[in-house]
């Protein structure tokens, strides 16, 4: 949530969305594929008026649905290209098939998504009522998904690239999970510097898998989910489960305020995250050591570090722009050793500091 | 002179395309998906473009497409070849980039990425594979399935007030202005087959000379699916698909 | 006499047994084996060897490409 960056850098004044698509660009991306939709649309429109195709050599495209743009990024992202989409919650349910099919194939992907309020078509307005969509796996079979909750538009430009270095790490689709406040706000935001594409002899050193063409001296890559047999099926399964395994140790990020003597500890991510620093403030003002873990990776989930405030704290708040989702995985984390409350608003409504801080006094600090 | 003579590399005729790997294909016996293989691997490796080539394998029977023809694939889900095949020309405009469908992915579940991919232009070639049938899954109807035709969910017959008409998806698809080349052949004959070779020859080259999108309709039999043999199968695509799929280019400009 | 000559080799193990060829054949070569392969199916075979002209209609309508043609000019 700081924007501490170097005076010597060049700060720009951008929405969320905006700084998503700057970023992209500068961080190499191939190809980004897209399709219209409230509060997200600034990512292609930016793109498009950046024109990146004369610069860099990205693609950029307007399909003509999510399903398409999701497959037009398993297409690029199979011939080891630098590939992302971006949409907002009705437009990533149609995705599911297709991030399952990513994951499937163990294909690098970066998928954004700016929520919205649902269920179906719901309200433009900002949400994060899709947490369990991500983090639990929105599509068909066994997989998990690196998930990162930028709560500044620095982040959302940070997150872009580390999305895409997580992707082909670990051969996983990776999601940008922001709301409609992160995506249309305004802020100061310090752009990631240039980065070239990968030229063809790079991505056949790095993604040796690539659908680039067979030469003469190699057997032919295969881009596929399929498998019939029922071990062979299994060996993927636990492929996959050893990596998500390992992404559990290695790349858990999260920020904590105030945390050290917290006798209270807010857990909430994004826009909720921002609002409850506030709330921490007004707490600590009164007298109520409180303390705000914001994860920054859902998943990986912030488990180990939860569970350690559970041995120090008297209680948590959960703080979430829905009916609770997160809040089940701080309890799993915490295992019943302090009470885990809950705080939400709906509909696209943002809760206010006051709203937070009453709601951590009346259920937390009896 | 014996027929043991007459065996010796010198003679050689025709031969198992190098590009069509060894192992034996899983398509039923007497299915078209076979010569259609065989074409493909023929025409790749004439024009020298293994190197070059990326297919884009589909949902149904030719789903393990890319165990049978040496080159890199791509496996689609169900009717998204068309979206995958837009992204992998798009950013690597110098290969050679086709779909290999049937009818059930084309014309059914992927209609939209196959339009749009077709409205737009992209510069790849459709082979679409019509059986009428859905083969992959045991027979059900397709898109295609023609007026009184029997598969395992028409059961009596397709009719048309309860299932519509049948699609003629490559005839719509003529009309659109970013096709280039609309054909539709068959491979019961050898001169079929020979036409139908040419014709996949043209779509590729016309992929590599950024003309437009190509589309190779092969008027196909699924003789399980049908429930006949496989010569039989062929004299009823004659008698009863020809008439609904009449052959020939649609479109070549 | 026949100006050419022909033969074909069918590889055993890929054959399907469909029975295409044998309907393709202008020359009534081919008929399907009373042996089967290890699969099962019952394989095509030069029946009439002579008359084969080597025009290749078996193998362009192979759908297992299991046959190879060879041809001589008398």
């Amino acid at each position: 949530m700081n924007n501490k960056k170097k005076d010597t850098e060049e700060v720009r004044l951008m929405k969320g969305n905006e700084a998503i698509a700057h970023a992209a660009i500068r961080c190499g991306c191939d190809g980004y594929f897209g399709y219209p939709i409230t509060p997200q649309s600034e990512i292609m429109e930016t793109l498009m008026e950046l024109e990146p195709w004369n610069t860099t050599g990205m693609v950029v495209l307007q399909a003509e649905s999510e399903t398409a743009s999701i497959n037009m990024v398993y297409g690029g992202a199979g011939c080891g290209k630098k590939s992302m989409t971006s949409s907002s919650s009705p437009g990533v349910s149609l995705m599911q098939e297709g991030i399952s099919y990513l994951a499937g194939a163990e294909l690098p992907a970066v998928i954004v998504n700016v929520m919205r309020g649902g269920p179906g078509l719901g309200t433009i307005q900002p949400s994060q009522a899709d947490y369990f969509q991500t983090v639990k796996g929105g599509g068909h079979g066994d997989y998990k998904m690196i998930t990162l909750a930028p709560a500044s538009v620095q982040e959302m430009a940070d997150h872009t690239v580390m999305a895409f270095d997580l992707a082909f790490k670990y051969l996983t689709p990776v999601m940008i999970l922001a709301d409609g406040v992160i995506g249309q706000m305004m802020e100061k935001v310090v752009l990631p510097p240039f980065q070239p594409r990968l030229t063809e002899e790079e991505i056949k050193i790095k993604c040796p898998w690539a659908t680039l063409g067979k030469p003469a001296n190699r057997k032919p890559n295969y881009i596929y989910s399929l498998q019939l047999e029922a071990e062979e099926m299994e060996d993927l399964n636990l492929r996959l489960q050893s990596r998500y395994r390992t992404i559990e140790k290695n790349e858990v990020l999260f920020e904590e305020f105030d945390c050290e003597d917290a006798e209270y500890l807010i857990v909430a991510f994004g826009t909720s995250a921002r609002v409850c620093q506030k709330a921490v403030e007004m707490a600590r003002a009164q007298g109520i050591k409180a303390g705000l873990l914001r994860p920054i990776t859902l998943f990986p989930f912030p488990t180990e570090q939860i569970s350690h405030y559970a041995n120090q704290t008297k209680g948590m708040l959960t703080v979430e722009m829905s009916a609770g989702q997160m809040v089940e995985d701080v309890r799993l984390a915490v295992n019943g050793r302090v009470p885990v409350e809950f705080y939400g608003r709906m509909g696209g409504i943002v809760p206010s500091p006051d709203d937070v801080f009453e709601a951590l006094k009346k259920l937390i600090v009896k | 002179m014996t027929t043991n003579d007459i065996i010796n590399p010198a003679n050689l005729v025709y031969a198992k395309p190098s590009v069509l790997n060894d192992v034996p294909m899983h398509y039923c016996p007497g299915c078209t998906h076979g010569v259609i293989h065989k074409l493909i691997g023929e025409i790749i490796g004439e024009m020298g473009f293994q190197e070059k080539t990326i297919g884009i394998a589909p949902v149904g029977c030719a789903v393990f497409a890319y165990k049978y023809l040496d080159i890199d694939w791509q496996q689609a889900a169900h009717g998204r070849a068309p979206a995958l095949a837009t992204a992998v020309k798009r950013l690597l405009p110098d290969r050679l980039v086709f779909t290999y469908q049937g009818d059930g992915d084309l014309a059914a579940i992927g209609t939209a990425e196959t339009i749009h991919a077709c409205n737009r232009g992209e510069n790849i070639a459709i082979i679409f594979i019509n059986n009428g049938i859905y083969g992959m899954t045991g027979g059900q109807m397709a898109p295609t399935t023609l007026h009184g035709m029997k598969s395992s969910t028409s059961p009596n017959g397709r009719t048309v007030p309860l299932n519509g008409y049948p699609l003629d998806i490559t005839k719509l698809l003529a009309q659109l202005d970013g096709t280039c080349y609309v054909t539709r052949q068959s491979a019961h004959t050898v001169a079929s087959v020979r036409k139908t070779k040419k014709a996949i020859q043209k779509a590729f080259e016309n992929s590599m000379l950024g003309k437009g999108t190509s589309i190779v309709e092969v008027v196909s039999t699924c003789n399980s699916g049908w429930k006949l043999s496989p010569a039989d199968s062929n004299t009823w695509m004659v008698e009863n698909m020809f008439p609904a799929y009449p052959l020939g280019d649609l479109k070549d400009i | 006499m026949a100006k050419v000559k022909g033969a074909i080799v069918v590889n055993v193990e890929r054959c399907k047994g469909c029975n295409l060829c044998v309907v393709a054949c202008p020359s009534k070569v081919l008929l399907l084996n009373n042996e089967a392969n290890s699969k099962g199916y019952n394989y095509s075979y030069m029946a009439d060897p002579d008359s084969c002209v080597g025009c290749s209609a078996c193998a362009y309508v192979c759908p297992d490409a299991c046959i190879t043609v060879y041809r001589v000019k008398l």
